[in-house]
């Protein structure tokens, strides 16, 4: 008997509608959020991450409405983030049925507010995501840091401490994202994915740069993760969770 | 049309249970924190997130310890998560909190730097892991035994009473991750979603007569 490690599609949601780009531009339709939910969810996914990348203050309530509509027909745990700013954002989208909520940029100006969200709500549901970049050159030991805005403002922040800091305050899970990998195909940054997920004790999610199957493994196997996310690999049909799965049950890890 | 009353003491999100109990037919369900609606019912849920101190001073102050030792003798009763926690006589989070105390038995931690095969375990337990049947019960109808379903818990359930253990989990340390007593079913796991053995188990449950 173990723990399965978790295979986990992530919707980046404009406007009600599933996009997904290439370092978060060249941005391409993929679809209803709720179509392709149900979709991975047949396909035996362990949990759907929801990122609402809406702009807009008027697209929160069709992010609400999306929520809703998700959360009432699929039944596997499920995750959002993009916008969260207050006890009321939280609140508003436990109530529209998501189970967890990623904080993010509010936690980078605001570290308390994790804090204040873990009290109030526990730490179960609270995941903080942290976008994180190669600050250091080559051949030195490396260090990355925090970075908001999609990957343009450095923060300063070192991304190992800013993790650990997270958990002090309350955080029950991880989201990394390796800002130099995203949208790149390449395979996850297994240096930071490893060095956070050894510094913490809370699950950690591997998200950032997944292209091909093994490129899922090696999260689990050398990077540490607990769960590794992925979207487009998943959104443009070129593999499907149960191919995953068996891929990774290939490679000697437990999954569902 | 049977009525299932899901018992809000205002601690998180109720909507997911609610939602998958709609799911599988359980007619009519409430969501309330109404005394006299949940005595009325054929079937309460109570379920519960959050940290089990701010959870027991709530049902306490609901007077709801009364009214779940009351209404879970005579007819279905299922609870879930802290839910479940609550049942036991006591927990160790947040300095050690006194339970309702229907089920013998102890709520502990995990514990930071829990080890299995030299491999760091994290917490919160999270994510799907396997529940082995240890008695033969009704809510186990058309689920394998091994099945996984979603656990999210720091702290898990020593049971007092072997014989009240349903199903089994293991993360580090075993624990009681299924009670059961006479109309009394409650599960750490939850099966609102835990995908089709989730939601078998929830159709179990509203077509349990409280009987095993």
């Amino acid at each position: 008997m173990a723990l399965a490690k978790r295979i986990i599609p992530c919707l980046d949601v404009d406007n009600g509608r599933v996009v997904k780009g290439v370092q978060f531009e060249n941005i391409r339709d993929a679809g209803d959020p709720v179509e392709i939910a149900r979709r991975y969810d047949e396909q035996g996914a362990d949990e759907i991450t929801f990122l609402d990348i809406t702009a807009s203050v008027d697209g929160r309530d069709t992010t609400l409405h999306t929520v809703e509509r998700m959360a009432s027909q699929v039944f596997i745990p499920l995750t959002v983030g993009g916008g969260v700013r207050t006890v009321q954002d939280i609140r508003n989208l436990l109530n529209a049925g998501a189970d967890k909520v990623s904080i993010n940029t509010a936690a980078v100006f605001n570290p308390e507010f994790v804090g204040e969200a873990a009290a109030r709500f526990g730490s179960q549901c609270i995941v903080v995501a942290i976008d994180a970049k190669r600050v250091s050159g080559p051949g030195v030991t490396p260090r990355w840091e925090i970075f908001t805005h999609g990957g343009r403002k450095p923060t300063g922040l070192d991304a190992v401490d800013w993790a650990r800091r997270m958990e002090d305050l309350g955080a029950g899970e991880i989201l990394l994202t390796s800002m130099d990998q995203d949208g790149m195909k390449n395979g996850f940054d297994l240096g930071v994915t490893r060095a956070i997920s050894e510094a913490v004790g809370i699950p950690v999610i591997a998200s950032g740069g997944v292209g091909t199957l093994e490129h899922l493994a090696a999260g689990i196997l050398e990077g540490k993760a607990d769960a590794v996310l992925a979207a487009s690999i998943f959104h443009f049909g070129e593999y499907t969770v149960p191919q995953a799965k068996a891929y990774l049950a290939e490679r000697g890890i437990v999954v569902r | 049309m049977q009525t299932v009353a899901v018992i809000d003491y205002g601690m998180g999100n109720l909507h997911s249970v609610a939602k998958a109990l709609e799911h599988v037919g359980a007619g009519r369900v409430l969501v309330t924190s109404d005394a006299a609606v949940i005595r009325e019912a054929d079937r309460v849920v109570f379920p519960g997130v959050g940290a089990i101190r701010d959870c027991m001073a709530e049902i306490r102050r609901l007077g709801f310890d009364q009214l779940v030792r009351e209404v879970s003798q005579d007819r279905p009763f299922l609870g879930i998560c802290v839910g479940m926690q609550a049942l036991l006589e006591r927990s160790e989070e947040n300095a050690g909190v006194d339970c309702i105390g229907l089920f013998p038995g102890q709520v502990r931690f995990f514990g930071k730097g829990l080890r299995e095969d030299g491999e760091l375990l994290k917490v919160p337990h999270m994510g799907w892991n396997e529940v082995q049947h240890s008695l033969d019960h009704p809510l186990w109808h058309a689920i394998p035994d091994r099945a996984r379903f979603y656990f999210v818990h720091s702290y898990y359930i020593e049971a007092g009473n072997p014989r009240q253990v349903a199903g089994r989990g293991h993360y580090g340390v075993d624990f009681a991750a299924a009670l059961a007593d006479g109309s009394r079913f409650a599960v750490q796991f939850h099966p609102e979603k835990s995908h089709t053995c989730g939601l078998q188990l929830l159709q179990n449950f509203v077509a349990w007569d409280g009987r095993w």
